[in-house]
C-alpha cells in the first residue's frame, strides 16, 4: 500500500517503459522504410518484384504485431534479432541484404540505447520545468472592477507558488487567502513564500475555509496525482473545500504536471489511494496516559487516531486543470493520460 | 412584535404550556409587606461598619482593600457571621481547585480550570438517570471562588439564597426600624418629588449612558433602557429593542434588533474607547474585511486589568472575576459563560443598594449596564449571554415599585435562579432525553469541537447501555475537542480522533452527526464554532443526517447570511504558533510583516439546509421552527 502512494513515481516508471518501446517501434519504422525503399531500387530485378508486395506485408504484420504484444524491454535492449530481419532472411534469401541485416542489429541495438537515454533526458527536463507551461496561463486572474481578486489555496504547492509569482510579475493585484493544512501546516510555509514575494496574504484555518468562502473569486490548488477519471489526489482537506467552493460557485482550479496524470482508476480511493501518518502529529505520545491504560488490552482499543494524507477529489468538483501539455476539462485529460501510457491508443501507424 | 397578542394569562388548549408558564412568584409571600419602605439610604448606615471592612475583607490578609461602598461591606459583614456552611459540592471534580482560594492577585493564571472537568450545578434532585451533567467549563470553579466565599450555586439555590435572604433582611431590619413611619413617608414624598423633578435629566442620563452603552454592544438586543421608561409610561428614546413588554403602536417597528456597531466607524469607536475600563490596543494588520469587528492585542489587557483590581470602583469584584477568567478563555462555552455572568450578577445585585435620590429599577439597569459594557471589553458577548441581559432588565423593568429594595432584590436573585435552572439545567436534561432517542446501537456518532449539550448526550447514551462509536473532529488553535476525547474515554466511550481536514475520509463511515451551537437564528442558520459548517457540509454531501443540540434560550430573532457580518475575532498570534509542536515555526519573525494578515475566526454560520434536525427543549424540530419558537415562546414564557 506504501507503493501505491507514490504516484508519480510510478507515472515516470511507465513513462520510461513507453519511451522505450516507442524508440524501437520507431527504429523499426525506419528500417522497414529504409528496407522498402532498397527493395524498390532494385525493381529492375523482375524475380524481386513478386516478392516486394510480399516483403512489405509480413514487414507490415510484424510492425503492427510488435504493436499488440510488444516485445520485453530485454528482448528489444539486448540480443534476441528482430522478427522482422528473421522473416527477411528466410523470405528473400538474400545473402547481402541479410549478412548487411545482422551487421545492422548490433548497431541498431546501440541506437536505441542512444534515443532512449536521449528521450530520457527529455523527460527529465520536462518534469523539473513543468511549471512554466502552466504559470503562463495566468489569464485567469485578472483584476475585478474594485475589489481585488480573492485566490484561496490550501496546503503547499510548488506549483501554485510559482503560478502566483508569475500572476503578481505580470501586475495583476490580488490578494491570497491560505488555508493552513493541518496537521503539517505547509501553509505557513506557503505563506511565507508569498509573504517574502511581496503578495498580499492572509493565513486562516482549515476549519475557516467555508466561512470564507463566500467571498473568495478563484480556487487554485496543486495536487499529487491525477486519476484516470479525472479524479485528484490532493492534501488531506481538498474535497472539503472542493465541496464549499461547488457550493458558492467557485472555480476550483487544478495544476498538475503532466507527469503527475495516472492510469489508475479510484475504486475505494480513501483506504486504497491513501496513507495514514503518525497519530503523535494530532495528539501527543503520552499525553492520553492519565485516562488511557495502555498496558490492559482494554484501554489501547478505546482511542484510535486517524491521520490521513490524501483526499480524494471527485472529478465532477474540478472545473479545470492546467497541465503542461494541455489545460482541459477532467475528459479530454482521460484521452491525454491513456495516450501516455498505453501505446496502443497513441500508435498511428505511419503508412 | 405582533400587538394584536394579548398577553396569554389563560391557557390556550392549543398551546401545550410545557412547564416554563410559572404562577407568580412565591417568594413575595414570604416576605412581610414593607410597601412603606423607603428606599433605604446608606447614609443612614452606622459608621462603625466602615471601620471593620478592612479586617473583613475576605481576600488573603496580605492585601487590604480601599474600604468598598458603605452598604457593601455592612452586607459582607453580615453573611460573614452566617456563612453559609455548605460545602463544595462533592460532585465537582475539584481536582483542579486550587487551595489558594485567597489568592486572587492571579485571576488569569488559572489556565487550567477550563480543562478541568466540572460537573453542572443543579444536578441533584434530577430523575434523569445520568449521575452528573457535565460541562467543559468551569462553572462551580467560578462560584466558589467567589470573592466573599460566598457559595451560592444553583443547586443552592434554593435553600441558600432564602436562607441569606433571611440574613439579609434580618441585618437590613435594625437599619429600617431606625426610621418611624412618618419619617418614612415622608421620606417617600420626598423622593417622589425628586424622582418627578429628576426624571427629565435623570432619564436623560441614564438614556446617554445606556445610549453608549448599547451603541458600544456588539449585540443588540440588550438595549432596554427604554423598557424601564416604559414603566413611568412616556419616552420614546432612540431606536432600541425593549424588554418585551406590551409595546405602544409606535414602538413596534424598533423591535428589529438593532444593528450593532460597526467597528470602522471611528467615531463611534472613539466615544466608546473614552468610556472603556480595559485598554485596548488595535491589533496590527487587520484583515480588511473584518474591520467592522473589534479586533485588540490580546495579552495587554490583562496584565493591566490585574493591576487595576481595587481601583475599579464601579465594578463589583464578582464580575471583575469574571470578565478576567472570559479574557484569559478559563470559561468558555455558550452556557458556562452565560451562568458564569449571571452568578456574578447575583451577587451584584445582592451587594447592591439604591444611591439616594435615585430609583432602584433605573439605577440598576444603568449599573447593570455598565457591568456589561466591561464585559464586552473583555470579550464580545455570546448570544446566550445576551438573551439573559435581555431577560434580567426586563425582569427589573418589570419590578413594582411598590417593593422595598431587599424585597426587590430577593425577586431579582430568584429570577435569575429560576432562570438557570429552567433554561439552562433543565433545558439540557430535556435535550438529552429527546436526543438519546436517536442513537441506536451500532452507530457511529460524529461530533465536533466541545459542546456541553453533546457531552451530555454522548455519556447520558452510554449510561444507558447503548452501544456506539464516537468521532471527534478537532480543530485548530483551540483544540477543544481533546477536552471532551478526554471526558469521554475517562467513562469508557470508544472514540476516534481526527482533525477537521480529515472529516470527508472518515465520513463514510459516520451515521449521525450531533452538533452544539451557539446560537440558532431565525432563518435556521446555526452559529457556531468555526469548522461547524465545513462538518455539516461534507455531512450532507455524504448523506449523514446532522442534529443540532441547543437550548431554546439561544434562539435569536436576527438573521445572518453568512460568517462574516458577525463574528468574532480571536488571537492571530495563536494561529502563527501551533501549541505542542514548536517545528512549525516557520512564521517567526514574519507576524509583524505587512503583507501577511493571520485570521482567526471564532464562529461560522452554518446553513439550514444542511442541518436536518435540531433538538430543543421545546423537542425536536427542524430548523424552520426556530422563529416560531422565538415567536410564541419568547413572550410569554422568557419575558413574562
Amino acid at each position: 500500500m506504501d507503493a501505491m502512494a507514490e504516484f508519480v513515481v510510478g507515472n515516470i516508471v511507465r513513462r520510461v517503459l513507453y519511451i522505450i518501446r516507442e524508440e524501437d517501434l520507431s527504429l523499426t519504422t525506419a528500417a522497414m522504410v529504409g528496407l522498402n525503399l532498397s527493395a524498390v531500387s532494385d525493381d529492375e530485378d523482375d524475380a524481386d518484384r513478386d516478392d516486394q508486395p510480399v516483403l512489405s506485408a509480413t514487414a507490415i504484420a510484424t510492425a503492427s504485431r510488435n504493436a499488440l504484444h510488444p516485445p520485453s524491454l530485454q528482448t528489444l535492449l539486448e540480443d534476441v534479432p528482430d522478427s522482422a530481419a528473421v522473416q527477411h532472411t528466410s523470405s528473400s534469401g538474400r545473402d547481402s541484404e541479410g549478412k548487411s541485416k545482422s551487421a545492422d542489429k548490433s548497431s541498431r541495438n546501440r541506437k536505441l540505447k542512444h534515443d532512449v537515454v536521449e528521450a530520457m533526458n527529455e523527460l527529465i527536463q520536462d518534469v523539473s520545468t513543468c511549471h512554466e507551461p502552466i504559470v503562463v496561463r495566468v489569464e485567469h486572474i485578472h483584476q475585478k472592477y474594485l475589489f481585488l481578486e480573492v485566490i484561496l489555496t490550501f496546503g503547499s504547492s510548488r506549483t501554485v507558488l510559482q503560478f502566483l509569482c508569475v500572476a503578481k510579475e505580470r501586475k495583476r493585484s490580488f490578494l491570497v487567502l491560505v488555508a493552513e493544512g493541518a496537521p503539517r501546516y505547509q501553509g505557513h510555509l506557503l505563506a511565507k513564500e508569498l509573504v517574502t514575494r511581496g503578495l498580499q496574504t492572509t493565513l486562516i484555518t482549515g476549519s475557516a475555509v467555508f466561512a470564507m468562502i463566500s467571498r473568495v473569486n478563484m480556487v487554485i490548488v496543486g495536487a499529487y496525482a491525477v486519476l484516470a477519471n479525472g479524479g485528484v489526489i490532493a492534501p488531506v482537506g481538498l474535497n472539503m473545500v472542493a465541496l464549499a467552493a461547488q457550493k458558492y460557485v467557485v472555480p476550483f482550479v487544478v495544476l498538475a504536471g503532466s507527469h503527475k496524470l495516472c492510469p489508475l482508476y479510484p475504486h475505494n480511493p480513501e483506504v486504497l489511494l491513501n496513507e495514514l501518518r503518525c497519530p503523535s502529529e494530532l495528539l501527543d505520545f503520552g499525553e492520553f496516559s492519565d485516562c488511557l491504560d495502555f498496558g490492559s488490552g482494554i484501554g489501547a482499543s478505546l482511542l484510535n487516531v486517524v491521520n490521513p494524507t490524501f483526499d480524494y477529489v471527485p472529478p465532477k468538483l474540478v472545473s479545470l486543470f492546467i497541465t503542461d501539455i494541455l489545460w482541459s476539462i477532467s475528459a479530454l485529460l482521460i484521452q491525454c493520460g491513456d495516450a501516455m501510457h498505453s501505446p496502443v491508443s497513441a500508435i498511428t501507424v505511419s503508412h | 412584535m405582533d400587538p394584536r397578542r394579548t398577553a396569554r394569562t389563560v391557557s390556550d388548549p392549543k398551546v401545550r404550556q410545557v412547564g416554563f408558564f410559572t404562577p407568580p412568584p412565591d417568594h413575595a409571600i414570604s416576605d412581610p409587606p414593607r410597601h412603606h419602605d423607603p428606599i433605604q439610604s446608606p447614609s443612614q448606615s452606622s459608621p462603625p461598619v466602615n471601620d471593620r471592612s478592612p479586617s473583613d475583607s475576605s481576600l488573603s490578609p496580605v492585601m487590604i482593600p480601599p474600604p468598598r461602598h458603605h452598604s457593601d461591606a455592612l452586607l459582607r459583614t453580615a453573611l460573614q457571621a452566617t456563612s453559609p456552611t455548605k460545602p463544595f459540592s462533592p460532585s465537582t471534580r475539584t481536582v483542579m481547585i486550587p487551595p489558594e482560594n485567597k489568592d486572587l492577585r492571579s485571576p488569569g493564571r488559572k489556565v487550567v480550570y477550563g480543562k478541568s472537568p466540572s460537573s453542572f450545578s443543579g444536578v441533584k434532585a434530577s430523575s434523569v438517570p445520568a449521575s452528573e451533567l457535565t460541562t467543559v467549563s468551569v462553572v462551580n470553579l467560578a462560584l466558589g471562588i467567589s470573592v466573599e466565599g460566598k457559595i451560592l450555586t444553583a443547586e443552592e439555590a434554593g435553600g441558600a439564597s432564602v436562607e441569606v435572604q433571611n440574613d439579609r433582611r434580618a441585618s437590613s431590619k435594625p437599619l429600617k426600624e431606625k426610621t418611624s413611619k412618618a419619617e418614612r413617608r415622608a421620606l417617600q414624598e420626598a423622593q417622589r418629588a425628586a424622582k418627578a423633578a429628576a426624571k427629565a435629566e435623570g432619564s436623560k442620563a441614564s438614556s446617554s449612558a445606556s445610549k453608549v452603552v448599547t451603541s458600544e454592544n456588539t449585540k443588540p438586543i440588550k438595549a432596554t433602557k427604554p423598557s424601564s421608561q416604559k414603566n413611568d409610561g412616556s419616552q420614546v428614546a432612540a431606536s432600541d429593542k425593549k424588554g418585551g413588554d406590551r409595546a405602544p403602536e409606535k414602538d413596534r417597528k424598533k423591535d428589529a434588533p438593532h444593528p450593532r456597531m460597526q467597528y470602522d466607524d471611528t467615531s463611534r469607536v472613539e466615544k466608546a474607547k473614552k468610556r472603556a475600563v480595559v485598554k485596548q490596543t488595535e491589533a496590527r494588520n487587520r484583515v480588511e474585511l473584518f474591520r467592522h469587528l473589534p479586533q485588540y492585542e490580546h495579552g495587554t489587557q490583562l496584565p493591566d486589568l490585574e493591576t487595576k483590581f481595587f481601583e475599579l470602583d464601579p465594578m463589583h469584584p464578582a464580575l471583575y472575576k469574571v470578565g478576567l477568567q472570559y479574557l484569559s478563555g478559563d470559561i468558555y462555552g455558550g452556557n458556562a459563560r452565560c451562568i458564569a455572568m449571571l452568578q456574578a450578577f447575583k451577587e451584584a445585585i445582592k451587594d447592591y443598594s439604591t444611591p439616594p435620590e435615585k430609583t432602584l429599577i433605573r439605577d440598576l439597569t444603568a449599573r447593570i449596564s455598565s457591568y456589561v459594557s466591561f464585559l464586552i471589553e473583555c470579550r464580545p458577548l455570546s448570544i446566550s449571554m445576551g438573551n439573559a441581559i435581555k431577560f434580567l432588565k426586563s425582569r427589573i423593568a418589570k419590578l413594582p415599585l411598590a417593593l422595598s429594595e431587599s424585597e426587590a432584590k430577593t425577586t431579582l436573585m430568584l429570577d435569575i435562579d429560576r432562570f438557570i435552572n429552567e433554561k439552562i439545567i433543565l433545558a439540557d436534561k430535556v435535550i438529552v432525553e429527546h436526543a438519546v432517542t436517536k442513537i441506536s446501537d451500532g452507530d457511529v456518532l460524529l461530533t465536533y469541537g466541545a459542546s456541553s449539550a453533546v457531552e451530555m448526550i454522548l455519556l447520558h447514551a452510554h449510561e444507558l447501555g447503548k452501544e456506539f462509536r464516537v468521532v471527534v473532529v478537532d480543530s485548530h488553535p483551540k483544540l477543544e475537542g481533546q477536552l471532551l476525547l478526554r471526558r469521554l474515554v475517562r467513562k469508557g466511550l470508544s472514540c476516534t480522533y481526527t482533525h477537521v481536514n480529515a472529516v470527508s475520509y472518515i465520513m463514510h463511515e459516520v451515521t449521525r452527526v450531533f452538533l452544539g451551537a451557539s446560537s440558532v437564528l431565525s432563518n435556521g442558520t446555526v452559529y457556531s464554532r468555526v469548522g461547524t459548517a465545513c462538518v455539516a457540509m461534507v455531512a450532507h454531501a455524504f448523506r449523514v443526517p446532522v442534529l443540532v443540540c441547543c437550548e431554546a434560550y439561544k434562539f435569536h430573532e436576527r438573521v445572518q447570511l453568512d460568517s462574516i457580518c458577525s463574528n468574532e475575532l480571536g488571537n492571530p498570534d495563536a494561529i502563527s504558533k501551533v501549541h505542542g509542536r514548536e517545528e512549525i515555526n516557520y512564521l517567526d519573525g514574519l507576524v509583524n510583516c505587512e503583507n501577511l494578515q493571520l485570521l482567526n475566526l471564532i464562529y461560522d454560520a452554518t446553513p439550514s439546509d444542511y442541518v436536518s434536525m435540531v433538538i430543543t427543549d421545546y423537542g425536536m424540530v427542524p430548523p424552520t421552527s426556530v422563529p416560531v419558537i422565538v415567536r410564541e415562546y419568547r413572550r410569554e414564557h422568557l419575558w413574562s
